[in-house]
């Protein structure tokens, strides 16, 4: 019987080996300029990862 | 740390510092609740005790659930200790030097009248004035000058009304263009507008430039209308909502955003994004105003657990439309959760006053456009570049571990300790959080998640 369910998410502890590039988008620039939406951005770096 | 919650439907278990999300049954839910701190046979008693009556709940089957939680923990995905705090201020500093994106204030001079405004009708406190294609050229050069490696560069036109500079900001994008290529730059522009000057020509051109288009609109007419008037006192809602439909309907498929600002006269905002889908709109942001506590238009915590509710029928809302093949996006909804950001951004933040800045018509360089008038964060120029370094030390001090209310934060590694404008402005200090923000984000990121949760489990 499976009781928990582990979606596939971005491992933050292996994206500090690859991450860092600068190159995503900075995250008041993009929609609401009051308010943070680093979350909601997306990455350079992931493709490193999945190497 | 973990935070565990029960949301449309849904038990969800999020590790903090791995990153990691569980969906859980019930008996997952109680006993990842006592795992750290209960005895292990104590719990598995107490937890069996309270499911004994469900179907397939023995106790053994408790244990062996316990035994799943264990072996999450060992592979690091729940109840991860966290190892970012230490190596907080190394990560930022691999971008230290480096500026990769400008708010181009072409315009501190409006041709609209919004009473809640945080730019003051445009002129930021000071004097209406446009900027000259000069300081902007400036500028564009300061940001190539200043950046380094980084390919993407990134420039908003802003005010005000940038519209009422339009000329400057065609020149500033040709000049641009004509640049990028031998600087090895690819140069991204967008443009928030009010809407009221745009004409085929402003379309053509926002469709052919910008990555994206921020466009101001507050949802019902009667709501729009009652603070984005002209100089008149009329309402712009029904000029400028025909020219937004006209734009994004040749925007080809090009992002843009709707963006609207809810208030304590509409805390019901979800009948103004239905109006927005209405309108046929479908790419959506509505944020709460920024404003001081005591404005008539404030938020009050009376109003927040009618927001709260919004936040959750609005995830309900996305679900339902996608289900029926009518999706649209909400900007702060659209969670990655594999394509997310790094641990670097996520420690840094925004980059506000170090790799973001903004740029007053007269070319003085400030952290953010929410800054901007601040004498005491005015950086320095385009022309001298950053010589305030004292103020630039503030926020290239200011990560996520710099605000102590974030140390016991479920979510300080989604919003990165939140906006340093916010916090200054609530607080005084921009290593402060602007309380009533957290809560609200706190709600739309178990939103957030909650709605990529179901998306998944559906398209599996």
């Amino acid at each position: 019987m499976k009781h928990i369910n582990t979606v596939e998410t971005r491992n933050l502890c292996e994206s500090a080996k690859v991450g860092g590039c600068g190159e995503c988008q900075t995250s008041c620039q993009s929609a609401c300029k009051t308010s943070c939406g680093i979350a909601n951005q997306k990455c350079n770096g992931q493709k490193k990862e999945e190497k | 740390m973990i935070h565990q919650y029960k949301c449309g439907g849904q038990n969800i278990v999020l590790d903090v510092n791995s990153g990691a999300v569980h969906t859980v049954d019930d008996v997952a839910y109680d006993l990842i609740a006592g795992y750290e701190t209960e005895d292990r046979e104590a719990l598995i008693d107490s937890v069996y005790a309270a499911h004994r009556d469900e179907p397939d709940v023995t106790r053994g089957e408790v244990a062996a659930c316990y035994d799943e939680i264990g072996e999450l923990k060992a592979a690091g995905k729940l109840f991860t200790p966290d190892p970012f705090r230490p190596i907080a201020g190394a990560l930022k500093a691999k971008s230290a030097g480096v500026v990769k994106a400008l708010c181009l204030h072409v315009a501190h001079t409006c041709n609209l009248n919004c009473e809640y405004c945080f730019a003051s009708q445009g002129k930021f406190h000071g004097e209406r004035a446009l900027m000259s294609f000069e300081t902007g050229k400036a500028a564009l050069d300061f940001l190539v000058a200043h950046s380094g490696t980084r390919c993407n560069l990134e420039v908003d036109f802003f005010g005000g009304e940038p519209l009422m500079n339009f000329s400057v900001v065609k020149a500033l994008v040709a000049y641009a263009r004509s640049i990028e290529q031998a600087a090895g730059k690819n140069f991204r522009f967008t443009l928030t507008t009010n809407g009221m000057l745009i004409d085929d020509d402003v379309i053509d051109f926002a469709n052919r430039e910008c990555v994206n288009v921020v466009l101001s609109l507050d949802g019902r007419k009667e709501v729009h209308d009652r603070f984005r008037v002209d100089g008149a006192g009329r309402g712009s809602f029904e000029r400028i909502v025909p020219k937004f439909q006209r734009l994004v309907e040749k925007r080809g498929g090009k992002n843009y955003y709707m963006r609207g600002t809810f208030t304590h006269f509409n805390p019901d905002f979800l009948k103004d994004i239905e109006t927005m889908l209405d309108l046929g709109f479908n790419e959506l942001s509505m944020e709460p105003v920024v404003c001081a506590p005591g404005d008539p238009y404030a938020l009050t915590d009376e109003d927040l657990p009618v927001v709260m509710e919004q936040y959750e029928k609005l995830a309900e809302l996305m679900i339902r439309r996608r289900r029926e093949g009518r999706p649209f996006t909400f900007y702060h909804y659209m969670i990655d959760l594999k394509g997310g950001p790094c641990i670097y951004k996520r420690i840094s933040g925004c980059g506000s006053g170090t790799e973001y800045m903004a740029v007053t018509p007269w070319g003085d360089l400030y952290p953010c456009h929410q800054f901007v008038g601040e004498e005491k964060y005015r950086l320095g120029d385009v022309w001298q570049g950053v010589t305030n370094t004292a103020a630039q030390s503030e926020f290239a001090a200011c990560n996520v571990y710099a605000h102590k209310e974030c140390e016991s934060c479920w979510a300080r590694l989604y919003c990165s300790g939140g906006c340093a404008a916010n916090a200054y402005h609530a607080t005084g200090s921009v290593t402060g959080v602007y309380e009533t923000g957290c809560k609200l984000f706190r709600k739309r990121m178990e939103c957030a998640i909650m709605a990529e949760i179901v998306r998944l489990q559906e398209e599996a």
